[in-house]
């Protein structure tokens, strides 16, 4: 029976955490997810998990520590945001390189400077090529969902990858949302078991971590990592299947919202999609033939899928809450433009910049982002790469 | 149970011949000793920073220790190590490990990875005090990327980037001393060894290092025939005389107690350890004499404030 409540998406993730009970969370605090090691250090000092908690000395070592710990064996997680992310950042890689299926719960904000606290994903999508698997939320109910389904993905066969489980810093980590929490048993059930078939600490025998390799080694480990971070796609749909069946709650790579006769689509990842879906009710009252995707797993991306979805659309939005410094696309423009391309679909696209900060993204805004696409959808546009709710 | 060379020496190696460090190198000589220390039937984690003696004794598909082993990256052995042994803790509570599995968690770095980049790393580790030790194989520069200066640099050492100069003697700062910094953190075991003639003050060290319950560090000065430009069948002899003139002296904390482990009865001058070392060549030209007698004061300088510390 599922038990209603009312939580913070900290509050979610941490309470997912107690029901998952890891063996090991090494973590630093860092605004906005120094709620989620708080709340579970209450749980350890309670004897309500078995956890060991490493209270590091920055993330650099929240990340080490995290790798060392998986590598024995232990289901670990940690949990950061923004510059803590970036101090991980050559851990990160070491992390996937390792193929170690650990859990990062990551509470999306801004990069410095100015110094920010508040949401974006240029944390993250600066990430986005270190060989992780990235699930993104809308809600605080996305984000307890992703983090009880996490374990499953990272640690399944063919794929030993670690997971990056991301939320809105403040719009969902600190919102108050109601939400429908699994019972313990069933999350225990669901997650089950980490038995690794290595680990430094096996009884057994013995295992060697972190080689020095050459030239005529590299490249191979690579193709291998490359093909893993592939097999997770199918995995992350099968988790979501079966978490469906369980709870009622099914995901899979992303959602599409009134997609079916769209002509007109925005693609965008976390909260805003809760925003731009009732801007999407707003038009589509009026009668116009708008849509919305919101990707939730960024990587592996997928996207064939999402070109598919878009095959019928005229125009599209292409919405990214981080600002690429590349002068021509940012990380949801470049990437859903070339799959547009494969699939030799040449619609109008609209790469925005948006919220970057925490600003504020309201359904007037996305009304006129699809005002844009009906007008470029008709007239064209030279002006592809252009920033919302800025003053210039 | 008394020390004794023969059987020490007779056990077998945890750290495999094979590996390609080079002839007359130190940290090997470092790695096997500590190694030795373990008991029969306990395992082992060893850990290890970037530097020489990861890229060499684990160069995929090969590796030389007969025990699981780690590298992570250059600056985190310390909180890398860290995790492992939170990790056995944690599978220990939920009876995932064997009730007799009896894991040691022993993690080396050079002094790159040790006194500079890994510094906080380490001290983080010390300062939480996991169930573990920490050695640094001191060769006093970074060796592996070509001989660079370190915090553990000795004054005036020719290094490649303090190199002696027409304007230059080498590297104008004195060395950090890490063992009273670590000291500082008030774990349960530190000490500071090196290569003595039957190898005693470090095995005992290394064995006190790793079965103190808690977070242990040993420093060990281990020399580099690339970077000291010594003939590689005088690094004994190095050791020797860095002891007998009081520039690496043999001493332990325990417990926050200093302990001096060996007086010379005379003391050498430090001309004797310099002359011995390509790196300090330039300290014996004609009209440099002041720069022996600045490095024999510092010399003289510290080893009497770690007589103080001993009384």
């Amino acid at each position: 029976m599922a038990r209603r409540d009312r939580l913070s998406g900290n509050e979610a993730v941490a309470e997912a955490l107690r029901q998952i009970d890891p063996d090991v969370m090494p973590a630093f605090p860092i605004t906005p997810s120094t709620e989620i090691p708080q709340y579970f250090s209450k749980f350890c000092a309670n004897g309500q998990v078995h956890t060991e908690f490493i209270p590091v000395e920055s993330e650099h070592s929240a990340m080490s520590a995290a790798i060392g710990a998986e590598s024995a064996g232990a289901r670990t997680v940690s949990a950061t945001s923004s510059a803590g992310m970036a101090y991980m950042w050559e851990e990160l890689y070491l992390a996937s390189a390792n193929r170690l299926p650990l859990v990062l719960a990551l509470v999306n904000r801004a990069l410095s400077g100015p110094i920010n606290i508040n949401c974006d994903h240029s944390d993250s999508m600066g990430a986005r090529d270190a060989g992780w698997i990235q699930i993104y939320a809308e809600t605080n109910q996305e984000a307890y969902d992703n983090m009880v389904m996490a374990y499953r993905i990272a640690e399944a066969e063919g794929v030993h990858l670690p997971v990056m489980v991301c939320q809105d810093g403040f719009i969902t980590s600190h919102a108050v949302q109601n939400i429908l929490l699994m019972e313990d048993k069933e999350v225990k059930e669901f997650v089950g078991e980490y038995n690794p078939e290595h680990s430094l600490l096996d009884p057994n025998g013995v295992m060697s971590v972190g080689p020095y390799s050459i030239t005529n080694y590299y490249m191979e480990a690579r193709r291998a990592q490359a093909e893993a971070l592939h097999n997770a796609k199918a995995v992350v749909k099968a988790v979501g299947e079966e978490f469906g069946r369980l709870t009622g709650r099914s995901y899979g790579w992303f959602e599409e919202y009134c997609m079916e006769d769209a002509e007109y689509a925005i693609v965008l990842i976390g909260s805003a999609a809760g925003t731009a879906k009732d801007a999407v009710d707003k038009l589509r009252a009026e009668g116009k033939k708008v849509g919305l995707i919101k990707i939730r797993m960024f990587r592996p991306f997928p996207g064939a899928e999402i070109a598919e979805a878009l095959k019928n659309v005229k125009a599209v939005g292409l919405m990214d809450r981080t600002e690429s410094f590349n002068d021509c696309a940012g990380p949801i423009g470049a990437e859903v433009s070339s799959a547009l391309f494969r699939a030799r679909h040449m619609c109008e696209t609209i790469n925005y910049v948006y919220g970057l900060g925490g600003r504020d993204v309201r359904v007037e805004d996305i009304e006129k982002v699809f005002e844009d696409l009906f007008d470029a959808a008709e007239n064209g546009t030279a002006d592809y790469y252009r920033y919302l709710g800025v003053r210039e | 149970m008394a020390y004794n060379f023969k059987e020490t020496m007779n056990r077998p190696e945890r750290l495999a011949p094979g590996h390609r460090m080079c002839a007359g190198c130190g940290g090997t000589i470092a790695v096997r000793n500590v190694l030795r220390a373990l008991h029969e039937g306990d395992r082992a984690v060893i850990g290890n920073a970037t530097g020489c003696l990861e890229v060499s004794t684990f160069t995929y598909p090969y590796v030389a220790y007969e025990d699981s082993y780690i590298h992570n990256a250059f600056e985190n052995a310390g909180a890398t190590m860290a995790g492992v042994e939170g990790a056995y803790n944690a599978l220990k509570r939920a009876g995932k490990l064997p009730a007799d599995q009896n894991t040691k968690f022993i993690t080396f770095g050079g002094d790159g990875g040790t006194y500079d980049i890994g510094f906080q790393s380490l001290s983080g580790a010390m300062e939480r005090n996991h169930d573990m030790v920490y050695v640094c194989y001191d060769n006093g520069a970074y060796m592996n990327t070509g001989i660079q200066r370190s915090s553990a640099t000795p004054m005036f050492a020719d290094t490649t980037t303090t190199p002696a100069g027409t304007q230059s003697n080498g590297k104008p700062q004195n060395r950090k001393d890490l063992a009273t910094i670590i000291a500082a953190h008030d774990v349960p075991y530190v000490a500071q060894t090196t290569f003595q003639p039957n190898f005693k003050d470090l095995h005992t060290k290394a064995e006190k290092a790793i079965y103190t319950p808690g977070a242990a560090f040993l420093n060990i000065m281990a020399p580099c025939p690339r970077g000291w430009r010594y003939e590689t069948q005088d690094i004994m002899e190095i050791c020797r005389l860095g002891v007998e003139t009081c520039y690496w002296p043999l001493f332990e904390v325990v417990e926050g107690k200093w302990i001096l482990n060996y007086q010379p009865k005379n003391k050498l001058p430090i001309e004797d350890w310099l002359v011995k070392q390509g790196r300090f060549k330039h300290l014996f030209k004609k009209g440099n004499e002041y720069l022996i007698e600045a490095f024999q004061k510092e010399v003289d300088r510290r080893w009497e404030d770690l007589l103080k510390r001993c009384n």
